[in-house]
């Protein structure tokens, strides 16, 4: 039914606003992720184009490669929570949960499992996509259970390392010595280890990384959606620079990012066998889909 | 596991069909409701004097009448949850209890906004310092105002009919909204009373995603929610206006809620001797003491009237000024501080100067019938002995 059901009758298209019967047409609904997907971005109607974020967010970017590895794009649902992620994630031709502060996981917990019930031989995708606030700081409690008590389905955490959205603030991922508003002088503590966490909380696939190469970076996104369909919890923690907050000019914004990526941000990536085992299966049926 | 039970409406169950008695405790008579109502999924998490009812709905699971069934992480985990599992359009169980009702406040009162139907139990007790783990409602005060229907069940038979019908009521097509049911901690929740219990085999029919007003988040029910224009962002003020017309709704939608409590629970309040001047006008557990002190003035010859409000929101202004309508006074009895229910019937009526304010007890006193009776003496110009004392 899932793609069935925005497909319209031929005789009612034309009264449909152009953008949703362009994207029935040209986006990614049921197509083969090789001929859409991140390689393709720019030839096909994406399912992220307008958004409000500021000019140069590397977090608006790695929000459109998110949606563009969407392994199934007509079965997702994406849950999100104050920040400012959210501006554009809300702009994405696929449902969206805004829920209340930080209770993104919380949220995916009863959807994924209601899914589950009412959809037994079916993939729903979960995908909860969070500031670092929003899964470190007010929504700790229910991240970090969420992963012990396995619930299957992927976190992603947009790490700017500061409350971008409500104007600048310290945040539990912040650097040490970081000043910041709410620390005038200087966070007085170091970034949590928001991968450490992960493993040890039960995620059966954990990548760090500055997404600056897209193959790679949508490569996790789908190892880590397909991982939880059957496996387990997992987490992406991405690098997405705030060039306000942070003052990057906006052309060095790439050069920030593949600054991270040879420090902090350095890639790793974690999978436990069953992941691994799964991955070679699904990577080696289809050589052309992952890079 | 599957049981074999017969599929039936709400009308039929709660009206029609055999019952049997039985000799439960209130915490018992939500869980048997909850039984019957083919729930798909309820979350726990423990806080006296819930827990009980969390724990009888986790053994129903266990014996399949409910598909699934886990304990959060603590209460905005669990209300969150909640509202997660709405999206995808199956019929949702929880219960909470004073300071856990608070802690997923944030959450409960998204739900109705969000369109989350549910049935929330709420068995009351201290909220504030000094903490206590005893019976007092002040907790219901802060409902009052999340747009949530909510029932006040004044015993074990009142919780087991009211949570019944809130599992119809919330997924009404102009409803669509939660439904909570509150009664008293320990003074219901723990203590046993006469129930009179439909067969487990007989269960409410399965809910039907397809047939919401508010279509499931689930990619399947349409209209498709791929269009990308989020309006409540465009502009403040769209999102002024949008907020406000939704909220109307909303209220709109919790007032038409009162129809099905007539058509389930036989209305709003429930008036004895209604040619009396004065009442004693109560809700919950301090209805049945009113009720009690209306039996008290009956066996002395004294002309009382009683009325008990059964639904808190929608509040049955209407229903209770006609009742009052030539009341000289009206006595409020209340296990709380504040006396929500006396301002909510000041507000309902003309003339606010009949309602005494009390007698109120908390922090889990109980509420002895002699307080009600000296407000009676009272009224009536009589002087009572402890008065006298």
């Amino acid at each position: 039914m899932s793609l069935r059901y925005m497909i319209p009758v031929s005789k009612f298209k034309k009264y449909l606003p152009k953008d949703y019967v362009e994207l029935v047409d040209y986006g990614p609904f049921g197509k083969d992720y090789s001929d859409v997907g991140v390689k393709n971005m720019g030839t096909y109607k994406e399912l992220v184009e307008e958004h409000p974020m500021c000019s140069g967010c590397w977090m608006a970017y790695y929000i459109k490669i998110i949606f563009a590895s969407l392994p199934n794009p007509e079965d997702t649902v994406t849950i999100g929570t104050a920040g400012c992620g959210r501006l554009a994630i809300s702009q994405a031709a696929v449902p969206f949960i805004y829920g209340n502060y930080g209770d993104q996981n919380a949220m995916a917990s009863g959807i994924t499992r209601a899914f589950r019930l009412r959809f037994p031989d079916r993939h729903k995708d979960v995908i909860t996509i969070a500031g670092d606030g929003g899964m470190m700081d007010i929504g700790f409690s229910m991240t970090m259970h969420a992963w012990f008590r396995r619930e299957r389905f992927t976190t992603i955490m947009l790490d700017n390392e500061v409350y971008g959205n409500t104007g600048g603030q310290e945040s539990g991922m912040s650097m040490e010595g970081a000043i910041l508003k709410m620390s005038p002088t200087g966070k007085k503590f170091g970034k949590m280890p928001a991968m450490q966490l992960a493993i040890t909380a039960g995620c059966v696939y954990v990548v760090k990384m500055s997404p600056t190469n897209i193959n790679k970076a949508s490569k996790a996104i789908r190892r880590a959606i397909f991982a939880a369909r059957t496996l387990g919890p997992t987490f992406i923690h991405a690098y997405t620079s705030c060039n306000i907050e942070y003052s990057i000019p906006t052309n060095d914004v790439f050069r920030d990012a593949k600054e991270m990526e040879k420090g902090r941000f350095a890639f790793e990536e974690y999978m436990t066998p069953e992941a691994k085992e799964l991955f070679a299966q699904i990577e080696s049926k289809n050589k052309r889909e992952v890079s | 596991m599957s049981l074999n039970k017969t599929l039936v409406d709400m009308d039929y169950l709660l009206k029609e069909a055999p019952r049997e008695k039985h000799f439960i405790t209130g915490a018992q008579a939500m869980a048997e409701a909850v039984k019957r109502a083919s729930v798909d999924m309820a979350i726990a998490y423990p806080i006296t004097p819930q827990s009980e009812v969390m724990h009888l709905v986790g053994d129903i699971f266990a014996q399949g009448h409910i598909k699934e069934y886990y304990r959060a992480e603590e209460e905005l985990g669990t209300m969150s949850a909640i509202a997660g599992a709405a999206r995808a359009g199956v019929r949702l169980f929880t219960a909470t209890s004073g300071p856990g009702l608070l802690r997923g406040l944030e959450a409960i009162v998204s739900w109705p906004g969000h369109r989350v139907p549910c049935v929330l139990g709420v068995l009351t007790r201290v909220v504030n310092a000094p903490l206590s783990i005893q019976p007092d409602n002040i907790e219901m005060a802060y409902l009052l105002h999340s747009g949530i229907v909510l029932l006040h069940a004044e015993n074990q038979q009142d919780t087991f009919d009211m949570t019944l019908a809130a599992f119809a009521i919330t997924e009404k097509v102009d409803v669509y909204i939660p439904v909570a049911v509150a009664t008293e901690g320990f003074f219901v929740t723990h203590a046993k009373g006469y129930v009179d219990m439909t067969s487990e085999e007989l269960a409410f029919n399965e809910p039907d995603p397809y047939a919401a007003p508010v279509p499931a988040m689930d990619n399947e029910v349409p209209p498709a929610r791929i269009q990308r224009d989020a309006p409540v962002q465009k502009s403040n003020f769209m999102s002024y206006l949008i907020h406000s017309v939704w909220q109307q709704e909303i209220w709109d939608s919790n007032k038409r809620a009162m129809k099905y409590i007539y058509q389930y629970l036989g209305g709003p309040i429930e008036v004895q001797n209604p040619e009396a001047d004065v009442f004693v006008l109560a809700s919950g557990c301090a209805a049945a003491q009113a009720r009690e002190a209306h039996r008290y003035a009956q066996e002395e010859g004294l002309s009382v009237g009683f009325i008990k409000v059964k639904a808190i929101r929608p509040f049955p202004k209407e229903e209770i000024r006609t009742a009052l309508k030539n009341a000289t006074t009206v006595i409020i009895p209340e296990h709380n501080i504040i006396g929500w229910l006396a301002a909510e019937v000041k507000a309902a009526i003309p003339n606010s100067g009949i309602v005494v304010d009390g007698p109120r007890v908390y922090g889990g006193m109980t509420l002895p019938v002699e307080l009600i009776m000296e407000q009676v003496y009272m009224a009536l110009g009589m002087k009572s002995e402890t008065l006298q004392a």
